[in-house]
């Protein structure tokens, strides 16, 4: 009973942390077909921009709270900064290129931006810890769940409900929808697809610095967790459907719960539980659980 | 040298781009080329990368200049100054050895210090010997190294992984004597498997009535534990055994210590000592810390420690940790070999032949107490070693290490003769404790 | 025509194999992995012609280069030709078998499928603390047809057994992109359903296509295993197979000898900028690699055909409306 009750909520927290991690990679690519390797980099300067907040903050001996917010909005700041400057920098130029070689200069901006981590922040590791060890923890049962966990999955719930409710309501939502599902026609209409895409490109960026941010106190902030974080985001994507939002929280649910149930089961199987699972699911759905394939043009 | 023309060009950019043609630089006796390899960029630079590489910087510095403390106040090596090459050890195993080969065959250093990963060092040890090019490992923790094969051009003055898993279950022993259950975390890798796998059989050695409960391997740079924290907390181990480093064991230890792990079980660290100057007050007092041997605060009180010490706080302003420690007796190995080589020849450039045949079964002292270069036909350092407790002092606002206690190497250390995983199911036969 | 271009590229070989006899011993082990990895990259180019892109190459890599380090470690046989041929058969058979799978993805999802499969392998390595887990394990010496040379003379052996497996690959690839079948590549990835009109399965073209990649990918490990004389766990971790996608790009799906090129030149220009900036050499790659896709939208192989003022082949087809 304990371990059920265990498998549901590590299974959930680590969803929650999968899911901060991959709507940013989904939204992007549902909106541009951009498979952005750069995300990573997002991920990793939302870590280092959050560490370095919290760091000024608390030696400050200011109140928790504010930290974590002002931790965050720092980290979606280099988010919204370092999105900018790619979009209208790089993509800008390769727009309308096979889709392998936009990958492959997301993958080289990627490359450079793990030097400039090390150009800014140098080759050490920062710890983040006080919002996660002041938020405290609560006793269920024999378990002892941390309240910063608990408050992570909030968080992605949040989220996913606000990423789904403003696609669907508001007037950006809408038009962006529009060219999700046909980018020719959308232009036809007189919508500025140029547009939409830099805000969708800033809003990816910002999502995926806001992941590395809020996971920041949970880790040691530290060279490379940009690498680890962008295959694991890719696998969730893919189980879900690519560019389907949807699609990412299933995939980060089945992810989470797959994974905490094998620790907790079977730990041997744990280390390829998830490019298992994702084998499985794209056999039998080629396309992931969320998207429908693509209509043949003749 | 007959090259086609083209090559030529080639090459002689390389060279220039390389900085080889510094070699050419006049001074009273010819420089010698050291290639030093250490991680520079990715996940393993913070922790062991870059104080190996200031460790490698202040040590050089201090050789150059004569200033190192006696006997090692020589200018150099045996009165030539050291040139350093920088190599980062990041990247493929393919691009690791094709680098290696750059070094001595490119660059023509005299000889390369360096290597974290035991992958590297495994790779690198029969080009070494092809090659014929003097290689000193500073980190790598694989006895695979000398027990596969005798080698000839590589040493390892610092030892290897077996002393700091007998040493740790030697010491959780003394500690709790009636310890019945304990667990183990450790990554899915071969540094962890290994860790694990002498832990477990020395524990079963020591403490035939101990069991392991949780066996957990998560995945390399996972960084998220939560499952891995339930796990552990519906176990009733007594001891929780961890070969993590750096980024995954911070993050273990902040998100384990923010759900009460530590209260129930203490954490058995074998390199938890890279940790405490970061985690400070956050690392849960009780933790059991290795640093792979004598190192940083479970180094022995010697002038040579001092004046280490000294010069790293100087320098980066906070102590060094044990792969600092590692790549200072590494190069004080060098240098003891280099010169006796020298000194046998009665002066002059030491060939890297008679270097070899100078560095074989050296004893020498480091900061870390003395070297003994007793495993794998002299090739193969062991040192005493030590464990303790950790204690975050709230008065003076510092961490310490308590409860120190010191191994022998020929307690923890398995005879020259031996295989480490031989040797610790034979239940350490000939340990001196 | 063709013999003129079969006649050039042999004269090519044959200067380079020559001229590795003059080159310092660095630059030949140098160009021996860039030259392995090459056919890596050559049988990427097969398939990218087709417009798909796997992220999981390495899976064969990894194969061929395990086959030749498993067969050292366990059996007494050491010919390299042997060996080399068993790692080729071992990724073809694995390659067969999954393309019955992978055949019927396309962009995206073909990419990410194979990453998996990649993946998967990587985590059963990881596991093998029988075969050193992530340490991995020694690769045993060769010998050539009963021919055990040692120090440098071995090197310049194993350079030329690469640059033979190479000129062999390269004629072979040569024929098959002028075959109904190789010639089928662009016309698939324009318009999968028009092939079909031809009467051609477009999934068993792709299969094909998948077999040929993956026994090149495999003949690449092997020679790589022999040539590190060490094998790992990393040779199929992803990162692995993006060195080798990002090779492609580089090199451009123009021409065969853009392969062989575009991996050496990848491999120099890697091997500068860590010895000028050993801090900072990722930001050279990069930055390397963003200007050329900027400015040699057709990849390094574009040069040469740009120098002689005649437009690059095949014409990239731009990925917007079609």
């Amino acid at each position: 009973m304990i371990t059920a009750f265990a498998i549901f909520s590590d299974g959930l927290v680590y969803a929650a942390y999968l899911f901060l991690v991959a709507v940013g990679l989904t939204l992007i690519f549902g909106v541009m077909k951009i498979l952005n390797v750069t995300h990573g980099s997002f991920y990793a300067f939302g870590a280092y921009g959050a560490a370095t907040a919290v760091g000024i903050w608390f030696d400050r001996g200011l109140s928790d709270a504010g930290g974590f917010l002002f931790m965050v909005g720092v980290a979606m700041l280099i988010g919204l900064v370092i999105g900018l400057i790619l979009e209208r920098g790089i993509l800008r130029l390769v727009y309308g290129r096979d889709e392998v070689v936009i990958v492959l200069v997301t993958y080289a901006a990627f490359l450079i931006l793990e030097d400039v981590i090390v150009l800014v922040w140098g080759p050490r590791s920062y710890p983040a810890y006080q919002p996660m060890v002041s938020a405290g923890s609560i006793d269920i049962g024999e378990l002892t769940l941390s309240n910063y966990d608990i408050g992570l999955v909030v968080l992605a719930a949040a989220l996913a409900v606000a990423v789904w409710w403003s696609l669907k309501y508001t007037r950006y939502g809408r038009l962006l929808t529009v060219v999700i599902f046909d980018r020719e026609v959308a232009a036809a209409y007189g919508i500025n697809v140029k547009v939409i895409y830099t805000v969708t490109f800033i809003i990816g960026a910002m999502l995926g610095a806001l992941g590395g941010a809020v996971m920041a106190p949970k880790i040691s902030v530290t060279l490379g967790i940009g690498v680890e974080v962008i295959v694991l985001a890719f696998a969730v994507v893919a189980i879900g459907g690519m560019g389907s939002i949807e699609g990412a929280l299933i995939g980060a649910l089945i992810v989470g719960l797959g994974r905490a149930a094998a620790v907790h089961l079977m730990p041997e199987i744990e280390l390829f539980v998830i490019y298992a699972v994702m084998a499985l699911v794209l056999a039998f759905r080629p396309y992931g659980l969320f998207t429908q394939p693509a209509p043949r043009k003749i | 040298m007959k090259h086609l023309r083209w090559s030529l060009a080639l090459a002689a950019g390389l060279t220039l781009a390389s900085g080889a043609s510094a070699q050419q630089a006049a001074a009273p006796a010819a420089p010698v080329k050291l290639g030093i390899v250490s991680f520079l960029s990715g996940p393993a630079a913070s922790p062991f990368g870059v104080p190996g590489r200031n460790g490698a910087e202040i040590v050089i510095e201090a050789f150059n200049s004569g200033k190192a403390p006696a006997p090692y106040n020589t200018v150099g090596l045996g009165g030539a100054k050291i040139e350093i090459k920088w190599v980062d050890e990041a990247g493929s195993t393919a691009q690791v050895v094709t680098e290696f080969r750059n070094l001595v065959q490119r660059d023509q250093v005299d000889a390369v210090v360096g290597y974290i990963s035991s992958g590297s060092c495994l790779a690198v040890t029969p080009v070494a010997d092809e090659l014929k090019a003097l290689t000193v490992y500073f980190d790598c923790g694989t006895p695979r190294v000398f027990e596969e094969k005798p080698r000839e051009y590589v040493f390892r003055p610092s030892s290897h992984a077996t002393k700091d898993n007998t040493a740790a279950a030697r010491y959780l022993i003394a500690k709790k004597k009636d310890i019945t259950l304990f667990s183990g975390i450790n990554q899915n890798y071969a540094w962890g498997q290994d860790s694990w796998k002498d832990f477990n059989a020395a524990m079963g050695v020591l403490a035939p009535k101990a069991k392991a409960d949780k066996v957990l391997f998560p995945k390399l740079f996972q960084g998220e534990f939560g499952a891995e924290i339930s796990t552990l907390l519906t176990s009733k181990s007594q001891a929780l055994h961890s070969s993590f480093w750096d980024g995954d064991q911070e993050s273990f230890i902040i998100q384990s210590g923010a759900r009460g792990l530590q209260k129930r079980m203490p954490y058995v660290g074998t390199t938890a000592e890279s940790a405490i100057w970061r985690l400070r007050d956050k690392m849960p007092d009780g933790t059991i810390i290795g640093a792979r041997g004598a190192h940083g605060p479970l180094a022995p009180d010697n002038a040579l420690n001092t004046w280490f010490k000294g010069i790293y706080m100087d320098r980066y302003g906070t102590p060094p940790t044990y792969p600092s420690y590692q790549m200072a007796l590494s190069l004080l190995g060098l240098k003891v070999a280099w010169e006796k080589a020298q000194a046998a020849k009665g002066g002059g450039k030491p060939t890297t032949d008679e270097v070899v045949k100078a560095f074989k079964g050296i004893e020498y002292d480091s900061p870390s107490g003395k070297v003994k270069m007793a495993l794998g036909n002299g090739h193969q350092g062991i040192q005493d070693t030590a464990y303790g407790t950790y204690r975050f002092n709230k008065r003076t606002n510092q961490p310490e290490v308590v409860d120190i206690v010191r191994y022998p190497a020929e307690c923890v250390n398995p005879p020259s003769d031996k295989s480490a995983e031989e040797w610790i199911k034979a239940g350490m036969p000939g340990a001196k404790c | 025509m063709l013999t003129r271009a079969n006649l050039f590229g042999a004269l090519v070989f044959v200067a380079v194999a020559i001229s590795a006899l003059f080159l310092p011993p660095w630059l030949v082990s140098l160009a021996t992995i860039a030259f392995a990895n090459a056919l890596v990259v050559l049988g990427l180019v097969i398939l990218w012609r087709t417009g798909l892109v796997p992220f999981g190459q390495a899976l064969f890599y990894a194969i061929g280069a395990y086959a030749v380090a498993l067969i050292g470690r366990y059996t007494p046989i050491r010919d390299v030709f042997v060996v080399v041929l068993a790692g080729a058969v071992a990724a073809g058979v694995v390659a067969y078998v999954i393309g019955f799978l992978l055949a019927r993805y396309r962009e995206i999802f073909f990419a990410m499928l194979s990453l998996a499969m990649s993946m998967i392998l990587y985590g059963i390595l990881v596991k093998s603390e029988a075969l050193g887990s992530t340490d991995g394990f020694h690769v045993e010496a060769g010998s050539f047809l009963g021919w055990r040379p040692q120090g440098a003379l071995r090197n310049l052996a194993l350079f030329w057994l690469v640059l033979g497996f190479c000129a062999i690959a390269a004629w072979v690839v040569g024929v098959y992109f002028r075959s109904v079948a190789g010639s089928m590549a662009i016309p698939m990835r324009d318009n999968e359903i028009r092939v079909e009109f031809l009467g051609l399965s477009v999934d068993r073209l792709v299969h094909l296509k998948l077999v040929i990649s993956g026994v090149l990918a495999g003949i690449g490990g092997a020679l790589a295993a022999l040539a590190v004389q060490h094998v790992d766990p990393q040779m199929a971790y992803w990162t692995t197979s993006g060195g080798f996608v990002f090779v492609t790009v580089l090199a451009g799906a123009g021409s065969v000898a853009a392969a062989f090129v575009g991996s050496l030149a990848f491999e120099l220009v890697r091997s500068i900028a860590v010895a000028l900036l050993p801090g900072a050499w990722q930001l050279i790659l990069g930055s390397a690699l963003l200007l050329t896709i900027l400015f040699l939208p057709e990849g390094l192989g574009s040069l040469y055909s740009r120098l002689r003022r005649k437009p690059a082949a095949p014409k990239e087809q731009p990925g917007g409306p079609s």
